[in-house]
């Protein structure tokens, strides 16, 4: 088995005497289609939290290519290579699309903080967002304010600003809620297309989405790893079935 | 011995300072923490609520505390009316639009004031009874003072039971800690923050007028005392209503103190200290944990 | 290759051109020359003016672009106000132009300093340290009587003749006119490079969504910082001119009610859009120069409605009324 781009190692997570998650030893390979499953409060979204420095865990430890990032700041994980969608929509609602993916595209080219040449003649980053849209069939909303599009539009442009960050781990909080079916596959797509190498790690609660996407599946309950495998596997895994499959058939 | 007598002195102008501060701010504390409204006018209900005090006690003739009574009814009930008009509006609002709507309410309500009743200092009657020097044994001192340390304790105390020990105070400490689990508990925030806000604002008139006899009344009060109150709320923490008493004590005495020996830098030691400590505990000396 | 038929999409042509000049800005800039030629009786009025759209300014990029709320702008007008004037009145320095320089620096450095300490915080907090650190200055200048001149201020400080030629008159200040028209200009077309900069771009990021810039690996709080300490430099040219033209300073150089105004002048005009400073300033300076002087009461009362109104329904001031004025209008002209 060769070294895990991203790894944790007995990772855990105090809210007062909540625990968020307990004991969590994780691996992500390169070019891993991995995908995150569990109950609703399974902990899902503080592991990725914990992935990307949002939160400090109270044990255990973060690596990215085996160096320690436990107590590096989210913004420094980013420039290191790890990028994330949120659940819930976090854009520049009064910014353009094209404006959106441009902050990410400048700041990963590291020309955000320059002064003096105005935006628009930053070619290279134009040109870079707008091929980034054209990926994700957002063109057409390229010049429309985020407030002025659909939901499910928006999930796009959380997709593309992760994507205009380049990153080798691609951690992706349920990507398609939301979206029409229609157009899910646009994320399915673009994520397919992405380079080998990348890492990428989904959460999602559609089951034919991660089953058709991923090739291994981590399943969390109650903010520990309750079983691992490939689709296969945790398919036929009957305790799975029991905890969260028979609850998902159910709802 | 003389030294002994002066502090002791001092503490009780202080503390009787900070019991004032104490009655005005609370209400602001508790609302703030409750709907994370930025609400600059308070000192303005206090100031509305000074007025009609001593206006009526004045003009009527009825005695100091039924004035005190009245003036608390009366802002309760006006602020009511701006809360459900106005201020429910702009719960969600930005906090920039926030402070620039109670900023424009201040401003309002001194014009108002202005207009109506003038720009002169008014001055407050103090019944007989308060009037005069109280022997305590080993020092005398201004009845009014300890009129007010009495009266601020037992407010203090009162406000610390029902905070503690009725449904209502419970509700207010569950929906400060977190607002969604209490929306979630079926805690009507709306209802609970109106009757706080009114409360809150009563209290505040009963500060004005308890305060306007060695702190002044005037238009420009609100502005004035804007900052004192804020640092007193920020400093005590958000919806706390002890962390306010002691916060309040501390700076009345403070303030007392440094007034009277450093007249010169008093006021600006307090906002170093109160940069300091904000800097230090963002959620105040008595606030809880950073949410 | 899809690359050049990308740059023609009509959002690229748009970011690329959006920090061309347009048509009407320099009409500003004519109506102010039209200023000095029609009005020579009220140049003392225009030139208070243009230093109160500068300082308007300087809080704009601060609030309308990186969202920072403050209540205590006034401390970094103070702040070169006083740097300036302690400095002529003790006879060390009075040179107008490095005379600016030097006011920039106090008060970009008073900005460095709190910016650090301060920007770490948000909302109720922010807006209190703001406060107090405007406080703080504002007693330590009434306390330092002996330098100060504590509540009167200095009176009557001596200001040579501009680069030693145009005398500042008291009486016709035409000089001091152009002059803060000149400074203005040079102030406004770096702030007007910054906004539409990566940057400024940067900045309007962490306005609109603080978690999403800390997630795409911004350096928010240098961001913050930068821009904080910037903001307070202008502000601070903004309080060396006020004095420069006046010939005094004094307490209500860094008051609440200095920070006040400006804040009402930059939501007048609307924030986070470059000339609603110049819109806010004339609208509240206008009002103020008639009205505040007559009926001085009935001026707060109605300053105090507006306010109230402008945050319940005009979010944007006046330029948001006159954008939403025009997309009604063609809305109206052509259907959808």
């Amino acid at each position: 088995m060769s070294a895990p781009l991203l790894e944790t190692r007995g990772l855990g997570k105090n809210f007062g005497a909540l625990v968020a998650a307990r004991d969590i030893n994780f691996r992500l390979e390169p070019g891993a289609r991995h995908a995150l499953i569990g109950p609703n409060g399974a902990g899902k979204t503080t592991f990725i939290n914990l992935l990307t420095g949002v939160l400090l865990p109270t044990q255990g430890q973060v690596l990215f290519k085996q160096r320690d990032i436990t107590a590096l700041q989210q913004a420094a994980r980013v420039k290191q290579g790890i990028a994330r969608t949120f659940q819930i929509n976090r854009l520049f609602r009064g910014l353009s699309v094209l404006e959106n993916v441009y902050i990410a595209v400048a700041e990963r080219l590291g020309v955000a903080g320059a002064m003096v040449k105005p935006a628009g003649m930053r070619n290279d980053v134009v040109e870079e967002a707008m091929r980034l849209l054209d990926v994700l069939k957002l063109s057409d909303n390229a010049g429309h304010r985020i407030a002025e599009l659909p939901y499910g539009r928006q999930r796009l442009v959380e997709l593309a600003i992760a994507l205009g960050l380049e990153p080798e781990v691609l951690l992706l909080d349920e990507p398609a809620a939301g979206v029409p079916s229609a157009e899910s596959h646009i994320i399915l797509d673009a994520v397919a297309a992405l380079p080998k190498h990348i890492g990428v790690l989904i959460i999602d609660h559609d089951m034919d989405l991660v089953f058709r996407f991923a090739e291994r599946i981590t399943v969390l309950v109650g903010g520990a790893i309750f079983a691992e495998g490939t689709p296969k596997e945790i398919g036929a895994d009957p305790r799975v079935r029991d905890v969260y499959l028979g609850q998902a058939q159910h709802g | 011995m003389i030294v002994g007598t002066d502090i002791l002195s001092m503490l009780l102008g202080g503390l009787a300072a900070g019991m004032v501060l104490f009655i005005v701010s609370v209400g602001l504390s508790v609302t703030m923490g409750l709907m994370g409204f930025v609400n600059l006018a308070h000192g303005a209900f206090a100031m509305l609520g000074g007025y009609v005090i001593v206006l009526t006690m004045r003009y009527w003739g009825i005695g100091f505390v039924p004035a005190l009574a009245l003036g608390f009814v009366v802002i309760a009930a006006v602020s009511i009316v701006f809360e459900r008009l106005l201020y429910a509006r702009l719960y969600r609002a930005s906090e920039l639009d926030q402070v620039l709507f109670t900023i424009g309410l201040v401003f309002f309500m001194i014009a108002a004031v202005t207009l109506i009743v003038g720009p002169e200092n008014q001055q407050l009657m103090l019944p007989s009874w308060l009037q005069g020097q109280l022997d305590l044994g080993i020092v005398q001192y201004r009845t009014y003072s300890i009129f007010l340390i009495v009266v601020g304790s037992a407010i203090a105390l009162g406000l610390w039971l029902g905070f503690e020990r009725t449904r209502m105070g419970a509700q207010i400490r569950a929906a400060v800690d977190n607002r969604r689990m209490a929306e979630s508990l079926g805690i009507n925030i709306d209802r609970l923050f109106m009757l706080t806000f009114a409360f809150g604002s009563g209290m505040a008139a009963i500060g004005g007028g308890l305060g306007a006899e060695f702190i002044g009344l005037n238009p420009q009060y609100p502005l004035i005392y804007l900052v004192y109150f804020l640092i007193v709320v920020a400093v005590g923490g958000l919806g706390r209503v002890t962390g306010v008493f002691f916060a309040a004590l501390i700076i009345g005495v403070l303030d007392f103190a440094l007034k009277k020996y450093l007249p010169q830098g008093g006021t600006l030691f307090i906002y170093a200290l109160a940069i300091l400590l904000l800097l230090w505990r963002p959620q105040g000396l008595f606030g809880g944990k950073p949410t | 290759m899809s690359a050049p038929g990308l740059s023609e999409h009509p959002a690229a042509r748009a970011m690329v051109a959006r920090h061309r000049l347009r048509a009407w800005e320099p009409l500003p800039w004519i109506l102010a020359f039209g200023f000095y030629f029609a009005f020579p009786n009220h140049l003392g009025f225009g030139t208070d003016l243009l230093i109160m759209i500068l300082f308007a300014l300087s809080l704009d990029l601060a609030l309308g672009y990186a969202g920072i709320v403050t209540l205590g702008h006034a401390a970094f007008f103070g702040a070169g106000a006083y740097a300036v004037g302690l400095l002529a009145h003790h006879g060390v320095w009075n040179e107008p132009i490095t005379g600016l320089v030097i006011g920039a620096a106090v008060a970009g450095l008073i900005g460095l300093i709190s910016g650090l300490t301060l920007l770490r915080t948000t909302g109720l907090t922010l807006l209190m340290l703001t406060l107090c650190t405007m406080a703080l200055l504002e007693e330590a200048a009434n306390m330092g009587e002996k330098y100060t001149g504590g509540f009167d201020g200095l009176p009557n400080l001596p200001i040579p003749p501009l680069f030693g030629l145009f005398e500042f008159n008291p009486l016709y200040p035409r000089v001091q006119y152009l002059y803060v028209l000149g400074v203005l200009f040079v102030c406004f077309l770096f702030v007007r490079m910054l906004v539409y900069s990566p940057f400024g771009q940067s900045l309007t990021g962490i306005r609109e969504n603080v978690l999403r810039m800390h997630a795409v690996g911004a350096p928010v709080n240098w961001r913050l910082i930068t821009c904080y300490t910037i903001s307070a430099a202008i502000a601070g040219v903004a309080g060396a001119l006020w004095v420069q033209t006046n010939t005094y300073v004094n307490l209500t150089s860094l008051g609440l009610d200095r920070a006040a105004t400006v804040l009402i002048i930059l939501v007048l005009g609307g924030y986070g859009r470059l000339y609603g400073a110049f819109v806010g300033a004339v609208v509240y300076m206008a009002l103020s120069h008639f009205l505040a002087k007559v009926y001085p009461t009935a001026w707060q009362l109605g300053l105090g409605l507006l306010l109230m109104l402008i945050a319940l329904f005009a979010r944007n001031g006046v330029l948001g009324l006159w954008d939403r004025l025009m997309g009604r209008l063609l809305s109206r002209r052509a259907p959808p």
